[in-house]
Order: C-alpha cells, then structure tokens, then sequence
C-alpha cells in the first residue's frame, strides 16, 4: 500500500496538459510516482512522463487502447489497482479522466475526491478542496480507502519543468480486456475549429450578449488569436447562436481557470461568474460601468467592445511584435 | 423495452446566491430550489426518445422529501412516473451508485439510463459511472446527440464531444449516457403535464427495500467554506481615446507577465 498511480491522459499519443500537472499534485503526496500509459504509438508520451517526473511508468501498448473507450482502460486500471494496491490513482479532471476514475473507483469501492483543486496528507487521509454548488463555496473533503481515486481541476496544479536527463524503469503489461468483448467502437472524429481547449488556456478572451451576432465574435477571435488564446462566450451568446456551446464558460458550461480571463460585452451574472471567478487576472470591456463584472475584474475598460477589443488587438500587436 | 430512467435532483436555482452561514452551513436564502439544471436536457431527452420508440420514462430521486418538487417537475415536462428513494444516510457518489443500481434492478426492463452532466450542487458526475459499473454496464459521457438508438436490436450510436472535438461511438445496450446542452431545447411543462404532476401519487423506496446496507460514506465533507474574498478593487483604465487606454492595459499586463 503505497507509491501513486497518475493515469496518463491522451488523444493520439498528444498528452492533455492535466495528465502533467497531475504529476505536481502526485508530488504533494509523497511516494513513488507511477506513470500509466495506455494506448497505441505512445513511445514519446513514455519518455514525457519520466522528463515530467515520474519514477516508473507502467505502459501498455495495445491496438484495443488506440483509442480510449471506458471498457478496456476500465478493465486494466482495476486490475492494476487491485494488484498493486497503490495509496492514490490520479488524472486530470478531464472528459476522459472523469470516466475512468470513477468507474475504477467503484470497481474497487474506493473514495473518489473529484475536480480537486488543492491536496494534502493527514495521517491515513487524504484531504482536498473541491469546489460545490457550482463553484459557489468549497468544500473539504477527506477520503480514507486504502486507495483514493482523484480528479484534478486542469491549472489548479503546476506544470512541472521537464527535465530531458530523467528516465526510468518501464513495465510493459497486457491489456486486460479481449478486443471481442469490447462493445463500444469509435467509429469518427471530427477535430474542433480553433483547437485551444478552454480549460488549458493560459488567456481565454470571452464574447457576451453585447457581441450582437455570429459575425460579432470576429474581433474576439481576432484579439485571441493574437494573445494565443482560446475563445469563451456567455450562455446568452450561446443561447443565442452566435456561437457553439463548445465556447460555454459558466455554470452549464465549462468551468476554467486561466492567468487571463477577458471579458467583453459580459455582463457577469453569477452563473457565468461560477465558471471563470478563479482566473488569475479579469479584464472586463463593458459599456455599463454597473456591470457586475466589475466587481469581480481587476482590470476595467468602460466602453463600447467593438472599439476597445480592437484597439487592444492593434497595441498586442505592436507590443508583442505580431 | 424501451424502458428509460433519468436520475434528478432538487438544487439551488442557478441564480442563487449561495454561501456558507456562520454555523457552517450551506445557505441559499429566500432562493428556491429547483431541477438540478442539467437535468432539464435528460428528462427532455428522456422523453422525446421515449414519444420515439413509444416506451416508458421513469424519474427517480435518490434523497428525500426535499426532491419531490424536482420529480413533479419531470412529470410535468412528460416523464411517465416518478419513484423517490427515501435514504437518510449521508450519501457520497458510491451510496448514490449503489441505492441508483439497485432501482434499476428492481425496475428490471430498463435498457437506457440518462444522467444531466452533473449534479450542480455536489458539483461532480462521479455519481453517473459509479452507478454504471454497479449495474456491469457501458457508460459513455459528455453525449452532444443521440444518432440512433435501436431498443429491439439493443445498440445506440452517439456524437460526444471530447476536449479535442466531437467523436461518434457506438455501443450495446443497456448502458448509461450523460447528455450535454446541445443534446436538444429543454421541454417546459405543459399544463396538462402540470395537472397530472400535481395529482401523481410517487411511491418512496427505501435502502431496506432496495436491499442495501448504508456504511459510512467512503468520501467525508468535513467543512463548506466560502470562496475567498478577492481582495482590492477594479481598477479601471482611463485614457483621452480607446487606444491610449488599449495601450495603458497591454503594458499593464505584460508587466503583470500575463501576456
């Protein structure tokens, strides 16, 4: 009963950001650190998983875990939870991430502390700080299975330096699950426009009901893209076709948390308050100097966002040498 | 038989101003509580797949009294009938799984159970595949649109959207999905809907009936806190034109290194 699992989160041999961070959090509990590597052509995410911090990795190489599907990746994380008997199993609070730890959790009736935010150890606990009600308060939580699963909120835990020098030993294992018992089959993919994932963005530039129109959001973009960032919208924007719910920030949308969160022509409702409140910096562009937003902004522009939002394009630009 | 259950639950309203009181408890003051919003899209969903295939929805609680309006709710949008698993205990997402599970078997025909996102108020889904693999059955997440769903040969086909874009699975039945907001344009109650709802008798099941002993919960929530008060106020940017402010801003945030 020790060392930590991190279960290592990936499309196509790319690593989500989270499945890294994930090893920082791993740190905060002491022990060896387990990388898990499932999947087809994951050779390089082998060699990442050591460069990020892990002592081990665990790989299984398989065409039946080429693609991640619940059954399979399932079958094997229990099963190497029951054989090893580690103290923690974690992964970034991703789509993917979610799915797995529970069900392995309830495989093996262990405690899952989900979307976690902050982690520490008390004797035989392990505590965390979950954020509930939407993110409206927190909550402490304390799990005391001789296994805790975790989910981690993607940026509530440091990317940690990759160091090239670093590797380890690699225990390659066979997939649990045979490929004709697996029900489920992908059968297409269809890559998002824009590819910034909202919840790994270091600068999300959001658009609200003020944006008027699909066309609207072109200045966003534009400013995004030269911030390298991702593009949010309000529920209202969405709601109102301007632009698809992939972009949601909020309450029914996703929840995110990055260095710089611009909003313009956002109003600041509570709802949409929840899913952005913990961005490091809050810039608001808003007509209204009464606008909610105000008082959750460091930052403030008082103005009309078709002028503001490219104005601030035209100055990154210039400062930013773009 | 195309036989569909959704799980929902009373929360506070999405404008609520929720906070924790000075006793440590979690307060939403005159705010009412109302379906758990993502569950607006799984019992819409559940019942234009259940008018589809000409089946049976069923809504059930697992809680107490305090879920009730949440079931009359369902009703009224057009769910068949409601069950509300009565359960004192203090519940983690695994006690949820196991109380879901076993109504599931009890109902014994049911071939698809449809979950919102999550619950806003536990502000986790971990409850959705707990119960999945409870029941041995598939589960399939973050589902934008039902593609086909075919009870008499027991497959459905899905589109769900992953951080890298959106994918389309299929899979066997019985298994468990949770549906997004794009899935459809939630249903409101009609009045006749609201009518029956409100002379609907809703039976109450309870652990005993179910069959399973309640431990302790695996998952202990020692203290609710508030957010921290973020400290100072907006400072906002002054200028003669937009682009002398757009310029004092951009220099701010590089000094900041938020750039």
């Amino acid at each position: 009963m020790s060392g930590i699992f991190v279960w290592i989160d990936h499309f196509r041999g790319k690593a989500l950001p989270a499945s890294w961070e994930a090893i920082s959090a791993a740190q905060t509990l002491g022990g060896e650190i387990t990388a898990l590597v499932f999947g087809s052509g994951i050779g390089n995410l082998i060699t990442l998983a050591f460069h990020y911090g892990a002592h081990k990795v665990i790989a299984c190489e398989d065409a039946t875990l080429a693609d991640y599907r619940l059954e399979p990746y399932a079958a094997l994380l229990t099963k190497l939870v029951k054989e090893h008997m580690p103290r923690a199993v974690l992964s970034g609070a991703t789509t993917r991430g979610r799915e797995l730890m529970a069900a392995a959790a309830a495989e093996t009736e262990s405690a899952l502390l989900p979307d976690v935010t902050e982690l520490s150890v008390d004797g035989a606990a392990i505590k965390a700080v979950h954020p509930a009600y939407a993110g409206k308060v927190l909550s402490d939580l304390a799990a005391m299975t001789p296994t805790v699963f975790i989910t981690l909120r993607s940026r509530a835990f440091p990317l940690p330096t990759p160091d090239v020098s670093r590797s380890g030993e690699v225990i390659n294992i066979a997939p649990a699950m045979p490929a004709e018992q697996i029900a489920t089959q992908v059968e297409a993919f269809e890559e998002q426009r824009g590819s910034v994932n909202l919840t790994d963005a270091a600068i999300i530039v959001t658009g609200g009901r003020a944006v008027g129109s699909a066309e609207g959001f072109a200045p966003i973009r534009e400013l995004a893209e030269v911030l390298g960032g991702a593009v949010g919208a309000t529920r209202a924007a969405v709601d109102a076709g301007y632009i698809p719910y992939a972009h949601q920030v909020g309450q029914t949308g996703k929840v995110v948390s990055p260095n710089l969160y611009i909003a313009a022509g956002v109003s600041g409702s509570i709802q949409h308050q929840a899913g952005m409140r913990t961005s490091k910096i809050i810039v608001a562009i808003n007509k209204d100097p009464e606008a909610p937003i105000f008082k959750i902004a460091h930052y403030g522009i008082v103005g009309d966002l078709f002028k503001v939002v490219p104005a601030l394009t035209a100055a990154a630009r210039a400062k930013l040498g773009k | 038989m195309a036989h569909i259950v959704v799980f929902t639950r009373n929360t506070p309203d999405t404008a609520a101003k929720v906070e924790v009181g000075a006793n440590g408890a979690v307060t939403w003051g005159t705010a009412q509580l109302v379906l758990n919003p993502w569950d607006e899209y799984s019992v819409t969903e559940a019942v234009l797949q259940r008018d589809a295939h000409k089946g049976k929805a069923t809504v059930i609680s697992i809680g107490g009294e305090v879920h009730t309006d949440a079931l009359k709710q369902a009703l009224a949008i057009g769910m068949d009938q409601a069950i509300r698993i009565d359960s004192d205990a203090e519940h983690d997402a695994l006690t949820f799984a196991m109380l879901a599970a076993a109504a599931i078997r009890k109902l014994g025909d049911v071939s698809l159970v449809i979950f919102g996102k999550e619950f806003v108020d536990s502000n986790s889904d971990a409850h959705i595949y707990m119960t999945a693999r409870k029941l041995g059955w598939n589960a399939i997440g973050a589902v934008s649109k039902i593609l086909a769903l075919d009870f008499g040969a027991q497959t459905i086909r899905v589109e769900r959207m992953i951080e890298e874009g959106k994918q389309v699975l299929s899979t066997r039945l019985p298994c468990v999905i949770s549906v997004l907001k794009d899935i459809n344009e939630p249903k409101s109650p009609s009045f006749i809907g609201i009518r029956k709802a409100s002379k609907a008798t809703i039976p109450v099941w309870t652990a005993a009936d179910l069959g399973v002993s309640i431990g302790a919960p695996v998952v202990q929530i020692s203290a609710y806190r508030n957010l921290p008060v973020r400290s100072g106020t907006c400072q906002i940017i002054e200028g003669s034109s937009d682009q002398e402010k757009a310029e004092k801003l951009i220099d701010i945030l590089l000094k900041e290194k938020a750039l």
